[in-house]
């Protein structure tokens, strides 16, 4: 009965994948699709600094640009940095809290393929009409009158791809309401279950607009209708609001998780209890909370008036009190501790000036007087990628060399490692930094190209070759996981030798039941506890007994695959002299539709795995 | 769930508990039942009454659903038990952040 340890070939793994529904291998399905969107973005962010290298540079056309940029921003944020940041929600959020898996593992499974579908949609345009090239705002006006399926690709991809991201925000809400181990009480779960959730509930209540929005700019765009259109009587401001009402939550999903990653980081490799928990968990619920009430400081030169101004403007300055709290907590866990740079330590350290910078400029930015000098100039695609780059992606790096041991087994190459981090360290600040000056001097961003004599020359070609820099960090960090994944030297339960939280507990990476007994939990940082009292492992909260599991299914990706189908039905009915479009609608729907009755109508009770198993395995010692 | 749980060893405590509770639950969605007749009748009559403009009678009418809504969740739908604290946190959340985008709307988009 013992299948999981067997050798298997091509076929069965791959069909093991698109069918599984197991959190941790829908993990490594996340980790791969949002490391190629990641290398597809960042191959795009190249090309466009290789334009931006010289003054009348025609590397590409300025229509070509536009659908670089455009294509950048929206891979990155929803393809790249969302799925990253969920395959480690996936990967570690349920051994934080001592479950066996999410609460559902079908719709975590569905989550993943409709996120794929959607940026496999997306990524289409590339090949059979034209790419988005509206910016990832899309701002309504522009997008409605462009020419066309671009607009058509962004709408139609990103409404499947954000489907999957709320079903995937529920599923980890209802994991962590209900599926704690006994004695995991809210105050003590680990940070990164604490910023998951109320990532979770941002996700939950920041997607609805997005959907609603995407959905008026498609029936505008495919189906004739007018929302946007103010000659028809609609209101071309409403896709803003929609949009930001979304958007600037979506930076706090992205930012929070970071939060997270950073805190078990500060905590492992100072060797200390991270200081100020619960101040911890209350600024992450106030950014949360007041990530909300600041949307519309995107659209200060909207002309909203003074008063819409000034209240935005006060809410947005707000947000840097809980943030400041969290610097304050990170630095102070640090103080007194005994650190150890390890790759992901590195990471963090460097972590605190640069995203300090971004919130800085983000408190710049938010005051409404100043934004009116800053808007549209690089001073802005400055902040953001220091918040964004030296924040999100930072704690990519850092959570991809921290978790890779429990995520695969084996550990990245610290020499390797740290090379990425130099590279990458100095290359973005090179690129970065640069910018906010070439925005106070007055380059626009999303122009294609500059004059000469402007003074904007050298500063260009600075901000071009840190870009290099970056993607020679990434190609670093590609060989190591090359080379890790050759050598596959195991490692055991705790390779960091501090781990505290109880996912170190369980051995690398964690049999696909997670636990065999779900574990006692007597305080915050469960394992380091036991470890303290000198335990080798957790006290077990039940006898051993049978576990239910559930199967797998390949119906995920069934439904995802008919909303594809249906996609290209909605975008190309409207074509002059089309006839398949609508039957094609109809078909993706229905296919959709009838997968989703199949999984209704088909009992589908799990398995169980027979406790004589469980029992087998702790006598040869193999198990954690 | 919390409903379910047996606390007690001895089951005749525990029924006659139990009873009690129940009686108490029934008289309270009676009240309530008689309460939102009332108030549906109210808003008909509001309607009907030749002496109130559409200015009044609209905002009254919103209310008199807001209140139903809490008499539908608070009793018939058992919120007021314990045990569904998330929920209700929830709800809250997502009515305050609707309230707000409502708000927006009204105020710097639409007027």
């Amino acid at each position: 009965m013992s299948t999981n340890a067997q050798k298997r070939g091509f076929g069965a793994t791959l069909w093991d994948y698109l069918t599984t529904v197991d959190h941790k291998k829908i993990a490594h399905l996340y980790l791969i699709a949002g490391g190629l969107f990641f290398l597809i973005g960042g191959l795009e962010a190249l090309f466009i600094r290789i334009q931006l290298l010289k003054p009348n540079n025609d590397f590409v056309s300025a229509g070509l640009f536009n659908e670089l940029l455009t294509m950048h921003g929206t891979t990155m944020i929803f393809l790249a940095a969302m799925p990253l940041v969920f395959a480690f929600m996936n990967a570690v959020m349920p051994l934080q809290i001592g479950a066996r898996d999410v609460a559902f593992p079908f719709l975590n499974s569905l989550g993943f393929w409709l996120f794929l579908f959607g940026g496999l949609f997306l990524n289409l345009s590339w090949f059979l009409d034209a790419a988005p090239n509206a910016g990832w705002t899309s701002y309504a006006s522009l997008s409605i009158a462009q020419t066309g399926h671009g607009i058509d690709f962004y709408a139609l991809g990103l409404q499947i791809a954000g489907l999957g991201t709320l079903i995937g925000g529920i599923n980890f809400l209802v994991t962590i309401i209900n599926m704690r181990a006994p004695g995991m009480t809210y105050m003590r779960m680990p940070m990164f279950t604490w910023t998951t959730f109320v990532v979770s509930a941002l996700i939950l209540f920041a997607f609805p607009p997005l959907t609603v929005g995407l959905f008026l700019m498609t029936f505008d765009r495919m189906f004739g209708a007018n929302f946007f259109d103010a000659a028809m009587g609609g209101n071309t401001i409403i896709w803003e609001h929609f949009f930001w009402i979304f958007g600037h939550p979506e930076v706090y999903i992205l930012i929070l998780p970071a939060f997270g990653i950073f805190s078990e980081i500060f905590a492992i490799f100072s060797r200390k209890r991270l200081f100020g928990y619960s101040s911890m968990v209350f600024a992450t619920v106030l950014i949360g909370f007041l990530g909300f009430m600041v949307w519309a400081h995107h659209m200060f030169t909207t002309g909203l008036g003074p008063i819409a101004n000034s209240i935005f403007a006060v809410a947005t300055m707000a947000i840097a009190v809980p943030t400041g709290i969290k610097i304050f907590n990170w630095l102070f866990t640090m103080w007194g501790g005994s650190i150890r740079f390890t790759t992901p330590m590195l990471w963090a350290v460097a972590f605190i000036p640069s995203f300090l910078m971004g919130g800085v400029t983000g408190v710049m930015l938010g005051s409404a007087a100043q934004d009116y000098q800053y808007h549209d100039t690089y001073f802005v695609v400055a902040h953001f990628h220091y918040v964004i780059v030296g924040g999100v992606v930072f704690a990519l790096f850092a959570g991809a060399h921290l978790y890779w041991p429990k995520m695969f087994g084996t550990m990245l190459n610290e020499v390797l490692g740290k090379i990425t981090f130099v590279l990458f360290f100095v290359g973005f600040h090179m690129t970065f930094f640069i910018q906010h000056f070439l925005g106070l001097w007055g380059m626009p961003r999303r122009v294609f190209t500059y004059l000469p004599g402007q003074g904007f020359e050298t500063s260009n070609v600075v901000s071009s070759i840190g870009a290099f820099l970056m993607a020679a960090g990434v190609i670093v960090l590609l060989i190591n996981v090359i080379i890790t994944s050759v050598k596959n030297e195991k490692v055991g339960n705790d390779p960091w030798g501090d781990g505290r939280t109880l996912e170190w507990a369980l051995s690398s990476p964690p049999p696909y039941y997670n636990f065999k007994q779900l574990p006692l939990v007597r305080g915050l940082d469960a394992y380091w506890i036991e470890k303290m009292e000198g335990k080798k492992g957790m006290t077990p909260a039940e006898p051993l007994g049978d576990i239910h599991m559930p199967n797998n299914s390949f119906i995920p990706f069934l439904i995802s695959l008919g909303l594809f189908i249906a996609a290209f039905g909605a975008m190309y009915h409207g074509d002059e002299g089309n006839t398949w479009g609508i039957p094609v609608l109809i078909f993706g729907l229905l296919f959709t539709i009838g997968s989703m009755f199949v999984r209704s109508i088909k009992d589908d009770h799990g398995y169980h795995i027979p406790k004589e198993e469980l029992i087998d395995d702790n006598d040869k010692g193999v198990k954690a | 769930m919390a409903n379910g749980q047996i606390n007690s060893g001895n089951p005749r405590v525990d029924i006659e508990y139990r009873r009690k509770k129940n009686a108490e639950e029934m008289k309270h969605q009676v009240i309530t039942f008689a309460l939102m007749i009332f108030l549906t009748l109210i808003a008909f009559v509001a309607v009907a009454y030749e002496g109130f403009t559409g200015w009044f009678i609209v905002p009254f009418i919103l209310l008199l659903a807001g209140v139903q809504v809490v008499f539908q969740l608070f009793y018939f739908m058992h919120m007021s038990h314990e045990g569904h604290e998330a929920p209700k946190l929830f709800m809250y959340t997502g009515v305050l952040i609707a309230f707000v985008t409502i708000l927006c709307y009204t105020t710097i988009i639409w007027w």
